[in-house]
């Protein structure tokens, strides 16, 4: 018959000339050069994603199955359009105005941006959607083992059809849907390819109607004639059945995540729908006008037990009309992968931006906002998204075993995402509508459609046991799942509609109305509900018992006597009278309450003004809009503050930070005199000197006592420069450590030894101490003794100078005293000695730069421990504190 | 007559040598170490010129040359600032505040006989 590779073939070219259509259209977008993209042309048929391949195929077999009733899903939508165009416009004007980017968001949005209730109606979109990609992938499989069952050859594995089917679709979401990040969630190429595909679909149909009509009935009298005596055409309509599958048809087409892409967000400019509300009814009436005929020939023609959702492929392949059929292919193709592409689009979008990006917002904490890479993040998590959609959908595919007919998937899907109706409606019509209440409906009608529908649907002992569905939960016969409350005479798909529905809207209006709203709820409330009042004048004044007087007082109150005053004599004026009480017209009215706006907000005017004015009561909306206004200002001028506060802090620190570098500047500059001043003068002497010695008639004594002060001045420089690198080390903490232990009297004995103090300084050493065990530098520790000991001999100014050392152990390390019997530092100078250069005595004692204790310190401090002056001793004290163990 | 300066400098090197080179072109030194009493000293030795280090301990060079200009004995007595400081500003802080001369250390001898000569000859 049919090669299946040449199919596939076909079906590849096809995916190819859809790539290159989105591609283009994009393109041509990005220009600018994209009119004919937005046109109202374009807009109908993108609507066309509604008839999926379920309407494709499914709605012959329905029609070969139940008759006339496979209507009820043009119907609905039909109405909607229609009979519902008003809900429509506003969907569409608060999905623009709020910049809503998908079901989800409106829910969340409208009940103070819930991100709850945008992860519920994710949650829920994602399970309702499942069925019907499932239902997707079944019908492309399915068609393509049609074909090829006359090979006789292999048979297609369908499961693997499926998957690469699933595979294929994912990617070209994924390369069409998430291609950029746009802030109205817009995507042009798709759009077109959806049209296109559109298109294709409808003359495809049309195709294998005509065919069947003229080329098997043998024309529109037999045809006729052939329905009149099938056994479909029973015109009998069951009323129930019919008025409850066109709601549900007419609500899904309103909840529908895909729907809402097309219908909503894709929308660019509001008067399309004006078209569409015509064209679309129309589109559905050209996809519906062959599929009773095509129904009942293939009835009559087709070998009985063949699959009625298969008619309109196998009718032209069983006429040898291989051509058409690969065409009715391309159609249900067409169909199959529009639906795929715009659900997983809108899915993934309801999945990055309700549980995804929150989950990484509060994982990623306050960075994420900083570095800005969220984009990235959320075009990842889209992909995934998808993926993860269409994997969905296969594992359903796998799980129902491909088993339930077309039309009751759909149908599942359709109950499930009607569950969001009644929020939806009331989200923009219900001002009373909350948070909690609408939580609380969504997941009561969850619970009871999965209960009633979806479950059962898998198949018994996969979620429900045989005894749940023949007995009841818990055994309880009022909760069998197919006869709730015992009311078991319903049609299934009714009995669940029914049921979840109204326990959703009970448990959503009860709830509303026991909980209160939040002000974040109660302003997007009012943004929602008056999304068509805002600019046009809403309320005017009609004169009433308000005295002039009273009016005044209460305008006094708010502007001030004097502005008041003015403002009342001046439309005195205007109305020709004398002084200053205007005759309370409705014109003065409404100037009045425009005066008040500027103060304190129109709607709290609107309700001062309202209850002065005899006649006009101050409603419950009037006194929620002055709480929203009052909300909107609390929170604007707390916004204020905290901004406010934030450049104070800022000005401070820059302060802060702009003294700290001039104290740094100042530092820098005296440091650099301090040293420069260091160097010169050694050099100074060692310049002077040199030239000296050049004299010829020089004594000799003369020449040797002045080389000796040339090298003497050498080697102070030359100390000089150790120290300073020394400290510079230090300072920087590049010094590296040489810790071991040892004793207070090993030290003390080093230290001494590189002194050369005999006769300058009598050192008394604590005896009883000096095998305190010490784990440090001993060298560094050393140094710090060397330089105490010198400073004692240097400045201590007592008659017998005498350096008194003692230690002891405390509980953190080691304390060691450094006690002479001068006159000490005096009091103000204390601070002063561990700076740098900080050299306090009269006179300048040659080889003495000031280093000394700010090394000392710097040593102590890279040890672990500290120096410190020690007050209240008769001489200079200087007390050295070292923990146990070094803490590098 | 021998002319005499006053030397006011804290390093005992430098004094040496300035009380040399200048003692052997004929000229009597006398040295003052200290910042503090530098006013006192002036008056006490009454020089033909002053040599005066800025940094020294208790007051500044600067500060000292301030007090020897108020006072109107001094006023017009060359002072020579002899200074580690070599910066621009430290000079220009001199001149403004009445500095006749201003040297840099290290020195060559030859430049200090020669400006205090100069400053000798022009008092």
């Amino acid at each position: 018959m049919f090669s299946t590779d040449i199919l596939i073939g076909v079906s590849l070219i096809y995916v190819a000339f859809l790539f290159a259509v989105a591609f283009l259209a994009e393109r041509a977008n990005q220009r600018g050069r994209a009119k004919w993209l937005r046109s109202p042309l374009t807009y109908t048929l993108s609507l066309s994603v509604y008839c999926t391949a379920w309407t494709f195929y499914g709605a012959v077999g329905f029609a070969a199955r139940s008759g006339l009733e496979f209507l009820t899903i043009y119907l609905g939508p039909t109405g909607v359009l229609i009979g519902w165009w008003w809900v429509l416009r506003r969907l569409v004007r608060i999905g623009r105005a709020e910049r809503i980017t998908s079901i989800a968001d409106l829910i969340s949005s409208r009940f103070g941006k819930s991100t709850s209730l945008g992860w519920i109606v994710t949650v829920l979109a994602v399970i309702g959607t499942t069925p019907y990609i499932a239902l997707q992938l079944q019908s492309v499989t399915l068609s393509l083992a049609v074909f090829g069952q006359g090979d006789g050859a292999v048979n297609v594995n369908a499961d693997a059809t499926a998957l690469w089917v699933a595979a294929g679709l994912a990617v070209f979401t994924i390369v069409f849907g998430t291609r950029n990040l746009d802030v109205n969630e817009r995507h042009s190429g798709v759009v077109m390819a959806i049209a296109v595909e559109a298109v294709v679909k409808l003359l495809a149909l049309l195709a294998v109607g005509v065919f069947v009509v003229w080329g098997l009935a043998g024309g529109i009298g037999p045809t006729l004639n052939l329905i009149d005596t099938s056994p479909i055409a029973d015109w009998s309509v069951p009323t129930g059945r019919w008025i409850g599958l066109t709601f549900l048809s007419a609500a899904a087409f309103l909840c529908l995540p895909r729907m809402y892409q097309v219908l909503v967000v894709e929308n660019s400019d509001e008067r399309h729908l004006a078209t569409a509300g015509w064209a679309f009814p129309f589109y559905l009436l050209l996809m519906s006008l062959f599929v009773v005929p095509i129904a009942v020939v293939g009835l009559k023609m087709m070998p009985a037990g063949a699959n009625p959702d298969l008619f309109v492929l196998t009718l032209p392949l069983s006429a040898g009309q291989n051509e058409l059929a690969v065409f009715a292919f391309l159609g249900g193709f067409s169909s199959a992968t529009s639906m795929v592409i715009v659900a997983a689009i809108a899915l993934s979008t309801m999945v990055s931006n309700h549980i995804v990006t929150p989950i990484w917002l509060r994982a990623a904490g306050e960075g994420a906002t900083v570095s800005g890479d969220i984009r990235s993040v959320v075009i990842l998590s889209r992909r995934l998204s998808i993926a993860a959609i269409l994997g969905l959908g296969y594992v359903y595919y796998r799980l129902s075993g491909g088993g339930a007919a077309l039309a009751a998937i759909g149908l599942i899907s359709f109950a499930g995402v009607a569950q969001v109706l009644p929020v939806m409606l009331g989200g923009i019509f219900w001002r009373g509508a909350t948070r909690i209440g609408a939580a609380a409906g969504l997941i009561a009608g969850f619970l009871v459609w999965a209960y009633t529908m979806f479950l059962p649907s898998v198949g018994t002992g996969m979620f429900l046991s045989d005894s749940i569905l023949n007995n009841g939960l818990f055994g309880l016969h009022w909760l069998k799942p197919r006869a709730l409350f015992g009311i078991s005479d319903l049609d299934p798909v009714l009995h669940a509609v029914f049921w979840s529905l109204l326990i959703n809207t009970l448990v959503f209006v009860i709830g509303s109305l026991l909980t209160n709203p939040t002000p974040l709820e109660r302003m997007q409330a009012f943004q929602f509900i008056t999304a068509f009042d805002s600019g046009a004048s809403p309320r005017s004044w009609r004169s009433g018992a308000a005295e002039s007087e009273d009016l005044l007082l209460m305008a006094q109150r708010i502007l001030g006597a004097t502005e008041a005053q003015k403002l009342f004599r001046r439309f005195a004026q205007d109305q020709g009278i004398e002084g200053y009480l205007p005759s309370p017209t409705p014109a003065f009215l409404d100037d009045l309450e425009r005066a008040l706006a500027g103060s304190v907000g129109s709607a709290t005017a609107h309700a001062m003004v309202g209850q002065m004015v005899a006649g006009s009561a101050v409603t419950v909306e009037d006194l929620m809009a002055v709480a929203d206004e009052t909300a909107q200002i609390m929170e604007y001028s707390h916004q204020l503050e905290t901004k406010s506060a934030e450049l104070t802090s800022t000005a401070t620190q820059l302060r802060d930070a702009n003294e700290k570098l001039m104290q740094l500047s100042v530092q820098k500059d005296a440091f650099l005199s301090q040293i420069s001043h260091e160097l010169r003068t050694p050099m100074t002497s060692i310049r002077s000197f040199s030239e000296i010695l050049q004299d010829k008639g020089l004594k000799a004594a003369d020449r040797v006592k002045y080389a000796t002060i040339i090298s003497d001045e050498t080697q102070r420089l030359t100390r000089l420069l150790d120290d300073l690198l020394d400290l510079s080390v230090l300072e920087n903490g590049q010094v590296t450590l040489n810790i071991e232990t040892g004793t207070l009297g090993q030290v003390l004995d080093q230290a001494l030894a590189a002194t050369d103090i005999k006769g300058q300084v009598t050192v008394l050493r604590p005896k009883s101490r000096e095998s305190l065990s010490i784990t440090t530098d001993l060298d560094r520790l050393a140094q710090v003794v060397i330089n105490l000991i010198t400073n004692a001999a240097k400045y201590c100014d007592a008659v017998k100078p005498q350096l008194k050392i003692l230690a002891r152990e405390t509980d953190t390390g080691i304390e060691v005293d450094f006690i002479d019997n001068g006159s000490g530092v005096p009091r103000g100078k204390r601070d002063l000695i561990f700076e740098k250069f900080a050299r306090i005595s009269d006179e300048a004692k040659a080889g003495s730069a000031g280093l000394g204790l700010a090394i000392c310190r710097e040593i102590m401090t890279n040890l672990g421990g500290s120096i410190e002056y020690l007050p209240g001793q008769k001489g200079a004290a200087f007390r050295l504190r070292l923990p146990h163990q070094p803490t590098v | 007559m021998t002319k005499h300066i006053l030397l006011i400098e804290d390093e005992p090197n430098i004094i040496e040598a300035i009380t040399f080179i200048l003692l052997r072109k004929g000229i009597k030194v006398d040295a003052h170490s200290n910042g503090a009493s530098a006013l006192e000293t002036v008056k006490s030795t009454n020089p033909d010129a002053v040599i005066l280090d800025v940094m020294l301990p208790n007051r500044s060079g600067f500060d000292i040359l301030q007090d020897i200009r108020e006072d109107t004995d001094f006023a017009e007595i060359p002072v020579m600032m002899l200074t580690a400081r070599g910066q621009t500003k430290d000079r220009e802080r001199a001149m403004e505040l009445g500095a006749t001369a201003y040297m840099t250390k290290p020195f060559s001898n030859s430049d200090v006989i020669e400006a205090i000569t100069a400053l000798l000859e022009g008092a």
